[in-house]
């Protein structure tokens, strides 16, 4: 049982789901896959879902994590638009590049630690805590940006939006690197585990001596971190701050993608890269309804399709039913087959 | 057949069986109840009392068997059908709703009614007059969180007993109550007695046994043992029933003497937390098992708690054996200081169940090197091995998440977990609870074993007998004070008793 | 005194407070015709947050109603445009279609066994795209019924108006109060929000109640779908977004525990005017601009959830040392 084919028997629906929709796709616009090479960049439709997809997929990284824990941030669409705001005023101020970008990412970390504080020391729920910033965040944005739509022409903050590195899209580099990093970081170090222990059972880990509440405000800080990156992204793709609808719905989307991506709303066992591929399924759906000419309001639909699909076969009801039909519980075949592998 | 003569019993289960993949939980248990009796259902943790009071009720399917109420052959198919039969339940936890009143709790579902409308006053005024029945004068407009747990207790006995009426089994109803809060439920189920119910009494108080039932139910490893009347037998007699067994070190009738070479190890004066432990003062050598005595919410568990920082004391310092203070403020700091705990409830506070055996064996060492420094896969795989072969673990492997493990190996992989943290001073609550008797006996060799490589234990056990078996030292708790300490041949099951049984402080002053 | 009714008699106390700093301040404010102004334009959002107080009661949460009033509104329009039907039909099919939607949801809930949560994300996703599908320009709506409705008031003394919708949204809180705290149907939503296991327990028919709670919440929300349309004369798709959160800030700053299991109708009535009431200073005022509502908003609900944080933690407190 190498790692290798855990980590494949662990995505491997997302990668089908991927696959099909892609499949589906090129199936319709035989010229799908063309990619281009133009003012030293890359072009074509695979190109824009990677690109499109990255506030979403960044959101994404965060939210898992928080999941993971039993938590949810509602916050990081309010999140995107204030770090969005302050990258966009501190660049107009004249900070320079360095200086607005470190003030956009302490500000999604300053965010981060407010939800984190209020789950982890006040021990209010998640959804009730991260709410707050959710419905105030976005006047806050306003307040920075004086409710204009804040634009700037700065050619090293527009870089984060619309240039290239390699001939590669910014945005597609700061989420693959974010993406690799993270789960590197995770993995590679105790986190991944003493993360997914606190989502099963944050009481036991505590008296196992794990520091839960510092983690747990660690993770919200994470996502603030991911969401202001996101935020930073989409105000450099527009050359500008639009508070009202910077991130607007994207916690949804983010959410989404974790919940395509296998990692239940109950906490513990995660995984970044299953998350990843649900954010770029979201966007593939996003791009094939573009192709095909259908309105593009017709993506809410079939999010709303996506969600209620996913629902139903992770529903327990459903888990029950299947055991009926097989009659050959899953979790017993599998520990069978465990315990004949050398 | 079925025509009812003087004799025919109330409830009468007959031949019950109850079949959970792997184990024979009810195995042809017969039971019966008369009207106007109180009959205790007695049996270890896993002898099958829950499962037969589940079946009883409908809350599970029983596997073959019948129940007969009245003579009549009945089906329940959960406890609200149980209810609408006669037969009404009230658990451990009381089972109602914290944020109702106490009037919505008593009528929710059947609320006095005009047009469609709730009447507030007639609801109001019904839940005060079936509560003058059970001698409380309360507000019933007040939301039922407002009220001791006791007080909650009678509310839900006294729902239990307007909807169903003939049957009332109580499961566990004293295990959170001081002693003034039993005497005023026992009142109350004396009175229901003579109101001709039949009372199901399940309580791991023996003396609460004797004083209030009149026959009794012994169930062992989901098999009947027996059925006596209560004035027909003596305490030895019951405990044989109910343990039937001898265990290995029962020849010995007194705890052991320590030899005290190891020097102090621990010492505790003056630690405590207000509302959970009185102050006490507590020294610990190396190589010693300190016993902890006492029943169920006596101190012994918080004792514990205090200890290891769950529940930070708030008053005494703790020092190491050489004499350097010790910071005890949380279970970090308990851990960093050589601690390690197994907790009573190892379902909540132990094992993260969808962990495998691996994870949850090398959590506590990892979260003490810190998340930075992970210890590799290949390391966490000999651990597990080690300690799964060491204890002797019965999992398939070290992958298997530790849920779906039995309670014994669960607690074998709690052990696991500290015993990898090389702690000088280990504190096990209730360790043989709810496990098998094979794993009964390897934990309590285990504990030997433990001790005399040199680590210091405290062991809670509300088996006296274990206690005997292992400890140097035994500390009774009674009302949250630590009240007795008796060491090397005055450790008895007849001395602890004595200590545990004897009046309050209260009441003799 | 009870300490249930400490989150409502805290609302009450804000809002008189609010109130009177606004009266010094412009002594306007305190006419009928801003109260009436203020029940016509928080008409729908309090409709809405009656739907979404029940919603809360139970610990759920419904994030569809603002999608589901941008349909409604949209619906509404485009069958006037394109059908002969008299308005009081297309309400009666619009109040019909949206209680199955909800209805449908609150089954979803219950019996795939899913947080409610990512259920009614689906239903918001599913209501704002057939909106979309029915139209996704602005459909103005044109008939003489909607004159009607819209001229009809009530003079209160001192010149300020009920209107019809004011006072439809009164209406409901009255039938709201009364279903939730004197029938059968607002105990057991009560008794779900306490614990849905317990509950079950003794007897409460979990299926039925939250299928007819959702169902509750969508028939509300096409009943606000109304009310906005009689309000603006249009159908939107891209109207009312965000209702939700207004909705539910309405509902836990007027004093109901966001857990579920306690709280009052009547709160949120209060919450509702507590939020109107800023926008009205907002805009009195003048130099203040709109995003001070948000915030402000955020920090009446950031006080609330540790208000009832506190009064939880007291209340445990208080029995574990014995009260």
């Amino acid at each position: 049982m190498s790692g290798l084919g855990v980590f494949f028997r662990r995505i491997w629906p997302q990668l089908l789901t991927l696959a099909v929709i892609v499949g589906l796709i090129s199936v319709m616009f035989p010229g799908f896959f063309d990619i281009s090479i133009a003012n030293g960049r890359l072009y074509g439709s695979p190109i824009d879902i990677l690109n499109r997809g990255a506030p979403v997929a960044l959101l994404a990284i965060g939210m898992t994590l928080v999941i993971a824990t039993r938590g949810i941030d509602l916050s990081v669409g309010a999140v995107m638009a204030i770090c969005g705001a302050v990258s966009a005023w501190g660049i107009t101020a004249g900070y320079g590049l360095g200086a607005t970008l470190l003030m956009a990412l302490s500000a999604g970390l300053a965010c981060g630690l407010w939800n984190g504080l209020l789950v982890a020391v006040l021990g209010i729920q998640p959804i009730v805590a991260t709410l707050i910033l959710m419905v105030a965040g976005r006047g806050i944005a306003q307040l920075i940006t004086e409710g204009a739509i804040l634009t700037f022409n700065h050619e090293g903050l527009i870089f984060f939006g619309s240039g290239s590195i390699l001939s590669v899209p910014t945005p597609v580099v700061i989420w693959v690197l974010t993406g690799a990093l993270v789960t590197l970081v995770v993995r590679r170090s105790a986190l991944g585990m003493l993360i997914e222990a606190i989502g099963v059972n944050l009481r036991a880990s505590t008296l196992a001596g794990v520091n839960t509440r510092v983690l747990l405000i660690a993770v919200y800080m994470a996502s603030g971190l991911c969401a202001s990156l996101a935020g930073v992204i989409a105000a450099a793709d527009i050359r500008g701050a639009d508070a009202n609808n910077a991130g607007l719905w994207l916690e949804l989307d983010a959410i989404l993608a974790v919940v395509i991506g296998g990692t239940s709303l109950l906490g513990g066992r995660f995984s970044l890269i299953a998350s990843l591929v649900g954010a770029l399924v979201i966007q593939a759906v996003n791009t094939g309804i573009l192709l095909s000419g259908f309105p593009p309001e017709f993506n809410l639909i079939i999010k709303a399709v996506i969600i209620l699909i996913i629902l139903v076969l992770q529903s327990p009801a459903m888990r029950t039913l299947l055991v009926f039909f097989s009659r050959d519980p899953r979790g017993v075949a599998e520990t069978e087959k465990e315990t004949v592998t050398p | 057949m079925p025509e009812s003569d003087a004799s025919q019993p109330l409830l009468r289960a007959r031949g019950v069986r109850k079949v959970f993949p792997g184990t024979i939980a009810l195995d042809g248990v017969d039971f019966s109840l008369a009207a106007g009796e109180v009959h205790a259902l007695l049996g270890e943790n896993g002898a099958g009392k829950s499962t037969l009071i589940k079946c009883l009720t409908g809350a599970y399917r029983r596997d073959g068997g019948e129940i007969l109420l009245d003579g009549k052959a009945i089906d329940p198919k959960g406890t609200v059908d149980a209810q609408n039969y006669g037969i009404g339940t009230v658990y451990q936890e009381v089972n109602l709703l914290a944020n109702l009143t106490v009037a919505e709790n008593l009528s929710l579902g059947h609320q006095p009614t005009r047009f469609g409308m709730i009447s507030t006053r007639r609801m109001n005024a019904h839940a005060r007059e079936v509560l003058s029945h059970y001698g409380l004068e309360i507000d019933v407009t007040r939301t039922l969180d407002s009220y001791s747990v006791a007080v909650q207790q009678v509310i839900a006995i006294a729902r239990a007993v307007t909807l169903s009426g003939k049957v009332l089994i109580l499961d566990e109803p004293t295990a959170s109550l001081d002693a003034q809060e039993v005497e005023m439920l026992f009142t109350v189920i004396r009175s229901l007695r003579e109101r001709g119910l039949g009372i199901v009494f399940i309580s791991h108080f023996l003396d609460q046994i004797f004083r209030i039932c009149d026959r009794l139910t012994v169930l062992r490893n989901g098999r009947l043992v027996g059925t006596e009347t209560t004035s027909a037998i003596d305490r030895v007699d019951l405990v044989n029933m109910m343990l039937g067994r001898e265990l290995e070190h029962e020849v010995r009738s007194h705890g052991k003497i320590h030899s005290g070479t190891g020097g102090t190890r621990l010492s505790f004066s003056g630690f405590g937390r207000r509302g959970r432990i009185e102050p006490f003062n507590l020294e610990i050598q190396a190589g010693e098992v300190v016993g902890v005595a006492g029943l169920l919410g006596s101190g012994r568990t918080e004792t514990a708690e205090v200890l290891f920082g769950v529940a930070a004391h708030d008053s005494g310092k703790a020092t190491d054996g050489d004499g350097t203070a010790l910071n005890l403020a949380s279970p970090r700091d308990a851990i960093a200081a050589g601690f390690g705990f197994c907790p009573e409830d190892r379902k909540t506070d132990g094992v993260i169940a969808d962990l495998s055996v691996r994870e949850n064996i090398a959590l506590a060492l990892q979260a003490r090197i810190g998340w930075m420094r992970r210890i590799s896969d290949r390391e966490q795989k000999a651990m597990a091995n080690d300690y799964i072969r060491k204890l002797d673990i019965r999992t398939p492997d070290a992958e298997k998440p530790v849920g779906l493990l039995s309670g014994g190996n669960q607690q074998k992989v709690m052990l696991a977990r500290w015993l990898v943290t090389n702690p000088s001073f280990l504190i096990l609550d209730e360790p043989t609870r709810g496990i098998d008797v094979g794993a009964h006996a390897e934990i309590i060799r285990l504990i030997e074993d433990l001790c005399t490589q040199g680590m210091s234990l405290l062991v809670i056990s509300s088996e006296l007998d274990e206690l005997v078996a292992y400890s140097h030292r035994v500390i009774v708790v009674r009302d949250r004070h630590h009240v007795a300490e008796l060491t090397g041949a005055d450790i008895t099951t007849d001395n602890m008793v004595r200590a545990i049984a004897a009046p309050d402080r209260e009441a003799v002053a | 005194m009870n300490a249930r009714f400490l989150p409502l008699l805290a609302t009450l106390a804000i809002f008189l407070v609010a109130y009177a700093i606004c009266y010094a301040q412009y002594p306007a404010m305190l006419s009928t015709r801003v109260i009436g102004n203020l029940l016509t334009d928080n008409a729908f959002l309090g409709i809405v947050a009656v739907g979404m107080t029940f919603v809360i009661l139970s610990g759920g949460i419904d994030l569809s109603v603002g999608s589901v009033i941008a349909f409604a509104g949209v619906f509404i329009a485009v069958m006037l445009r394109d059908t002969g039907l008299h308005p009081l039909v297309v309400f009666a099919l619009l109040l019909t279609l949206t209680t199955l939607f909800g209805a449908a949801m609150g089954a979803t809930i219950h019996f795939l066994e899913m947080p409610p949560f990512i259920v009614t994300l689906a239903g918001m996703f599913l209501a704002r795209g057939m909106a979309y599908v029915l139209s996704i320009d602005s459909v103005p709506i044109t008939h003489e019924f909607y004159d009607t409705l819209q001229k009809i008031y009530w003079l209160m003394p001192g010149k300020g108006r009920l209107t019809l919708i004011g006072g439809l949204m009164l209406l409901v809180f009255v039938a709201g109060a009364l279903l939730a705290h004197r029938t059968r149907f607002g105990m057991n939503v009560y008794a779900v929000g306490g614990g849905t296991h317990t509950a079950a327990l003794m007897g409460v028919p979990l299926g039925r109640t939250t299928v007819g709670i959702y169902a509750l919440s969508g028939f509300l929300a096409g009943l606000a779908g109304i009310v906005f349309s009689i309000y603006t004369s249009a159908g939107y798709s891209l109207a009312t977004v965000g209702v939700e959160l207004d909705a539910i800030a309405a509902v836990v700053i007027g004093g109901t525990l966001l857990t579920g299991g306690s709280g009052f109708v009547a709160g949120t009535l209060i919450g509702v005017m507590i939020m109107g009431l800023i926008q009205t200073y907002i805009i009195f005022d003048g130099t203040l601009s709109s995003w001070w509502t948000k915030i402000l908003i955020g920090m009446l609900l950031f006080a609330f959830i540790v208000l009832q944080k506190g009064l939880v933690w007291t209340t445990a407190k208080r029995r574990i040392a014995g009260g």
